[in-house]
């Protein structure tokens, strides 16, 4: 009996010590080292679905498979593209709610070791997913706006978890369909093995705006590993195209 | 005094069976819950199917261009070929939610194979789990297909074989008997996302790879019976309902529609990358906004 009770105690202090280690007792390891999956290299947009929302602009005023409120309808049916481009506005369909639907190449690499970065070369946006808390002021409202990351890990693998606010009003579609700057939008980045040694970037996105939505708009583009860089071709943002 | 030596034992091997299951409780799973009812999202245009000639999103071959072009939808009154539509790929191209049961040996206890119900025209899709083996390649080829699956990195991996010489997508854009799916099963909170890589050695050029999500229903979906066949009016020997070569009247029904590149909505493979898009930058003009007729959400068609 006293062997158990022996026993039990240890496991107690073994188990409290592991928790505080995990909790910030002891320095936490950075997440580019507890990095469940390897997001990093340059990714291209296979557009197989959505194609006619994504490869060209729909017409003015088509919100199909997008659960847009009532209060949408009006903005929907006032898109002036050319408007968005005098106004400065032409990047309202490259902030976070559409980006990753927006054909493009990306390049991910880590800024630092706790912070990993996304460009596109489609309208030269920049997205930071931070795994640390981020100190001092609030920033202001941007297209990319705030990124918190998690690692899910699973054995042999797992998801990166990101989720975004403190965003700009922007474009869910070419054509005007607005999210509000009041949108959470939540990601799951996966990677899976394609045939050729190559690998699959799928990204799960569900968009929530008490705004202009009725429910969640879930959306998943999906990016083919690419060897190098050499198709890198970085474009400014346009309203018109 | 049998007992008291079991005991005495298990009094022993405690302490360290209670380390390794604390050790392990906070570590990474590697399963998520697949059974239950999870119903279509629906927020995602993967079906492709609401005029007769859309092979958007798709990289075919020529031949597979042309059995396409020469697809007569009124194929789907033959007994023969009415199930032919609805192959495994259905799966994420239909419209429907996905219905899953686990199926335990009672013995062990452990999971044989997950079935994914029938709806309507799909049959019902069961992943073995059980390291079975595969079926020769001479074994029978159904609609279905057999599926072996296990779980890795969080997610269900999947792959389905032996499947019948039908269609990718109900337009009539047509599959071999060689054709493979790869199927990877994610759960995200309540969010299931189905990725499908399918391959096909004579008619894709790429795969076609299509994601679709679904919701954890809180209702249990209805169960809904596979394809069965019927008499629709044609009779065994009737001419196969085609369209010649150059003949088919709704070649460019979409591209009128939308005013969309031909080679697009053929399934030409450059047209799934982004510098298509810069490609046609200065030719597409996008079509006026729908003012009458217009179906849902400002949409030119409603679905047929």
């Amino acid at each position: 009996m006293r062997a158990f009770a022996a026993g039990v105690a240890a496991v107690v202090l073994l188990t409290a010590g592991i928790r505080a280690q995990q909790q910030g007792g002891a320095p936490a390891r950075p997440a580019r080292d507890r990095a469940a999956i390897d997001l990093t290299g340059y990714w291209v947009s296979y557009v197989t679905e959505n194609w006619r929302y994504r490869m060209v602009t729909p017409p003015k005023g088509e919100y199909r498979r997008i659960p847009a409120s009532r209060a949408a309808l009006p903005l929907i049916n006032a898109w002036d593209p050319a408007a968005d481009e005098r106004a400065g506005e032409q990047c309202r369909s490259y902030g976070a709610g559409n980006i990753m639907s927006v054909p493009t190449r990306l390049h991910i690499t880590w800024q630092d070791a706790d912070t990993l970065k996304i460009e596109t070369d489609a309208g030269t946006q920049t997205r930071l997913f931070r795994f640390a808390a981020r100190n001092g002021a609030p920033a202001a409202r941007s297209w990319q706006g705030d990124s918190a990351a998690t690692w899910e890990p699973a054995a042999g693998g797992g998801s990166l978890r990101v989720v975004t606010s403190n965003l700009r009003t922007g474009y869910l579609r070419k054509n005007g369909v607005p999210y509000s700057d009041q949108t959470t939008v939540t990601e799951h980045f996966d990677v899976a093995p394609l045939a050729g040694d190559s690998k699959l970037l799928l990204v799960t996105t569900v968009v929530e705006d008490p705004v202009y939505l009725t429910g969640p708009y879930v959306v998943s583009p999906h990016f083919k590993k690419e060897t190098d860089g050499s198709k890198w071709d970085p474009t400014p943002c346009s309203s018109t195209w | 005094m049998f007992i008291h030596v079991v005991i005495a034992r298990l009094k022993a091997r405690a302490p360290l069976a209670l380390v390794l299951l604390l050790l392990t409780a906070g570590r990474a799973s590697a399963q998520f819950d697949f059974v239950g009812s999870f119903a279509p999202i629906g927020t995602e245009d993967v079906q492709n199917d609401s005029v007769p000639v859309d092979y958007l999103g798709l990289a075919i071959t020529d031949e597979a261009r042309a059995r396409a072009l020469s697809y007569d939808e009124s194929q789907k009154s033959m007994i023969e070929r009415q199930c032919a539509g609805w192959g495994a790929a259905y799966l994420v191209l239909g419209p429907f939610g996905l219905r899953v049961s686990s199926q335990t040996d009672p013995v062990t206890n452990r999971v044989v194979s997950y079935t994914i119900g029938a709806w309507e025209d799909w049959n019902e899709m069961v992943i073995w789990m059980d390291d079975r083996p595969r079926p020769s390649e001479h074994a029978l080829h159904t609609q279905a297909g057999f599926t072996l699956g296990r779980w890795e990195g969080g997610a269900l991996v999947a792959r389905t074989t032996h499947v019948k010489a039908g269609f990718i997508r109900k337009t009539g854009v047509p599959m071999t008997d060689n054709a493979s799916i790869d199927w990877r099963f994610y759960r995200h909170g309540d969010v299931v996302t189905v990725l499908m890589v399918a391959t096909d050695p004579v008619y894709l050029v790429e795969p076609e790879i299509i994601s679709k999500s679904f919701r954890l229903s809180a209702r249990p979906l209805d169960y809904r019976s596979g394809c069965v066949t019927g008499y629709e009016g044609h009779e065994p020997g009737d001419t196969v309902p085609h369209f010649a070569p150059d003949k088919n009247p709704f070649a460019d029904e979409f591209v009128k529609l939308y005013h969309l590149p031909r080679e697009a909505v053929l399934g030409y493979p450059e047209t799934l990358y982004p510098e298509y898009r810069k490609k046609i930058k200065d030719s597409y003009v996008p079509p006026l906004p729908c003012t009458e007729s217009c179906g849902a959400a400002g949409n030119f068609v409603l679905r047929r």
